[in-house]
């Protein structure tokens, strides 16, 4: 809890980070990873938030912000660690970037149900990074391991640019 | 002669994911296989050596959609072990956090799930697309039964607050009432929603199952009660493992349960309707006739309409808490750990959900069993598969391809909690 007041509205101008997915399965949890050490990075310039990826209680979350940007882990064949970057308020996202979720009422869907009842954040950046393995208790593949720095740059710079836009 | 096979590599929406494969030789059903891809068997592993004050936290883990029942389930199983009654306004905390569960998973199940099918919609955004302001009503629905798990569980996803003994905090009758119009406005749109699902159109389909559910003496189930069946089943929770047993089908890798003697047996919101019909509220009871259900419902179809009266029944016992709440001195009661086992099963969202540990005078855990309502259901699945696709060869492949998905989701099987975990492995078979 935080001890120092804070108007709202300052809370909605901030970027939302939210890093989906699930720690006890392997590369399915890069994307809560990726969100902490973005979150140690903040110093209060974005907020942070780990989530299970359930579709419904995400579109509620998008409302607390401006700008979302999101972070999961995809399964669609490419190298495992690739980045691949959706505007999400600019068209509807790949379909099979996203067949790996953990709910069936997903990220993917999620977003588009959002878009059809006009519910999307003004902006919505969706981070999708390749996993290779997604067995239960399995711990990050090296593979993603080794990207990790290179992740978080990458979206740290996004956010960099999100918050200046809002400025 | 000619063999058809009905193969679903993955499922679409449902939890988690399974295949289903379905041979056809001529006008027979010669087999069905649910499959399941997930490893078995992780959070019961990773129990073990664990101090039991980590149970709830742990195996909340376990599922997204019912983190909540897997913490009741775990609490009431140690409290067993240690001789531990959580009773008043602590036990009345319990049954409000679960109608918050029940309320939130039914929701999700019915609109974005399983609405789609009856309505002719390949999925959820079409749906959106014809009918925005009943997938407003769902969504929001779904919120009011989060906000419940929020305020009594601390946190949305994985509840922080529920520990063994109790809960680590209690609400003051002040916040509990901030929660009063959230829920009214719920109760009403779960009314809708009976009498909105009571509409679809249903396909003739009748087994005699042998429903399994927990049964009370002065309420609607949730986390006490004996088990009980309608061939004569009257158990307490501790006879669980006498009664039931698994067994391991080389096809799945989740653990096929059986009762002793029987075939299968079916958990759920159906068995749970059927089994304490009487203990509905009376509005509940009132929108199941006017959806044209009785007392009895076999259809696995209309379970549907089944679960969208208990979620009406969630919000109005929610409300009935809320009234009567008068803030407990403690937020839980004194636990000392001894050596021993208990059980506990209480009533997930999709039936019911045993669990039973066994723990060293340190309170360490030695090992635990866990047995989620999906597993229960597997054969249950299976053979109304079965019978479905043999009583409906006539159709074309597509359409009985679709149906067959339909009749699965009748269950709204929760696939990573019946192994525990989700594993995505497609295999593209030629």
């Amino acid at each position: 809890m935080s001890a120092t007041f804070e108007p709202p509205f300052a809370a909605a101008q901030r970027p939302l980070v939210i890093g989906v997915g699930n720690r006890d399965a392997g590369d399915d949890g890069v994307g809560l990873v990726v969100a902490a050490r973005l979150g140690e990075r903040a110093a209060g310039a974005f907020r942070v938030l780990e989530h299970s990826g359930e579709g419904a209680d995400l579109m509620s979350r998008w409302g607390e912000a401006e700008s979302v940007v999101l972070i999961d882990a995809v399964r669609s064949g490419a190298e495992p660690g690739t980045l691949r970057r959706f505007d999400a308020t600019a068209g509807p996202l790949p379909a099979l970037g996203f067949r790996h979720s953990t709910h069936a009422f997903g990220v993917a869907e999620a977003v588009e149900v959002a878009r059809t009842l006009n519910q999307l954040p003004r902006r919505l950046i969706v981070f999708a990074i390749e996993g290779a393995n997604f067995a239960a208790g399995a711990a990050l593949s090296g593979a993603l391991e080794r990207r990790l720095p290179y992740l978080a740059e990458q979206i740290f710079g996004e956010l960099q640019t999100l918050s200046s836009e809002s400025r | 002669m000619k063999t058809r096979t009905i193969k679903v590599e993955t499922l679409a929406r449902v939890e988690g994911e399974g295949g289903l494969h379905v041979t056809v030789k001529g006008d027979a059903v010669t087999g069905v296989k649910l499959r399941i891809y997930e490893p078995p068997r992780f959070f019961e592993a990773f129990l073990r050596g664990r101090d039991f004050r980590e149970a709830p936290d742990i195996t909340a883990r376990i599922c997204g959609i019912c983190p909540i029942a897997y913490q009741m389930s775990a609490v009431h199983a140690l409290e067993d072990a240690f001789g531990v009654r959580v009773e008043g306004a602590l036990r009345d905390l319990r049954r409000l956090i679960y109608c918050g569960e029940w309320i939130e998973s039914h929701t999700l199940h019915v609109y974005m799930l399983h609405a789609p099918d009856f309505l002719g919609y390949q999925d959820s955004i079409r749906l959106a697309q014809d009918h925005p302001e009943e997938v407003k009503r769902g969504l929001r629905l779904k919120k009011a039964g989060n906000q419940i798990v929020t305020l009594v569980g601390g946190r949305e996803i994985h509840p922080i607050n529920v520990k063994v003994g109790g809960f680590y905090k209690v609400p003051t009758k002040a916040e509990l009432a901030t929660l009063v119009e959230p829920l009214q406005w719920a109760r009403d749109a779960a009314l809708e929603t009976v009498r909105w699902v009571g509409g679809f159109p249903f396909p003739e389909f009748d087994r005699d199952y042998l429903f399994v559910a927990l049964r009370h003496p002065g309420e609607y189930p949730f986390n006490e009660g004996r088990l009980v069946s309608n061939r004569g089943l009257d158990i307490a929770v501790r006879d669980y493992e006498q009664y039931f047993s698994e067994e391991h089908l080389e096809h799945s890798n989740a653990l096929h349960s059986v009762l002793k003697g029987e075939t299968s047996y079916f958990v759920g919101p159906l068995a749970r309707y059927n089994l304490n019909f009487d203990r509905l509220s009376p509005l509940a009871r009132q929108a199941a006739r006017e959806a044209g259900l009785g007392p009895v419902c076999r259809n696995p179809f209309q379970s549907i309409v089944v679960r969208s009266v208990e979620t009406l029944y969630a919000c109005e016992e929610a409300l009935r808490i809320i009234e009567q709440y008068e803030m407990p001195d403690s937020p839980a009661v004194p636990v000392e750990p001894r050596a021993a086992t208990g059980c506990g099963c209480t009533e997930a969202p999709r039936g019911i959900l045993y669990h039973r540990y066994r723990v060293d005078e340190q309170g360490a855990i030695c090992d635990a069993k866990i047995v989620p309502p999906t597993s229960q259901n597997q054969r249950a699945i299976e053979r109304d598969l079965g019978d479905f696709v043999g009583q409906h060869l006539d159709l074309a492949h597509d359409e009985l391809t679709w149906r067959c998905e339909q009749a699965i989701r009748n269950y709204d099987p929760c696939i990573s909690c019946a192994t525990h975990f989700l594993k995505l492995h497609v295999d593209r078979e030629a």
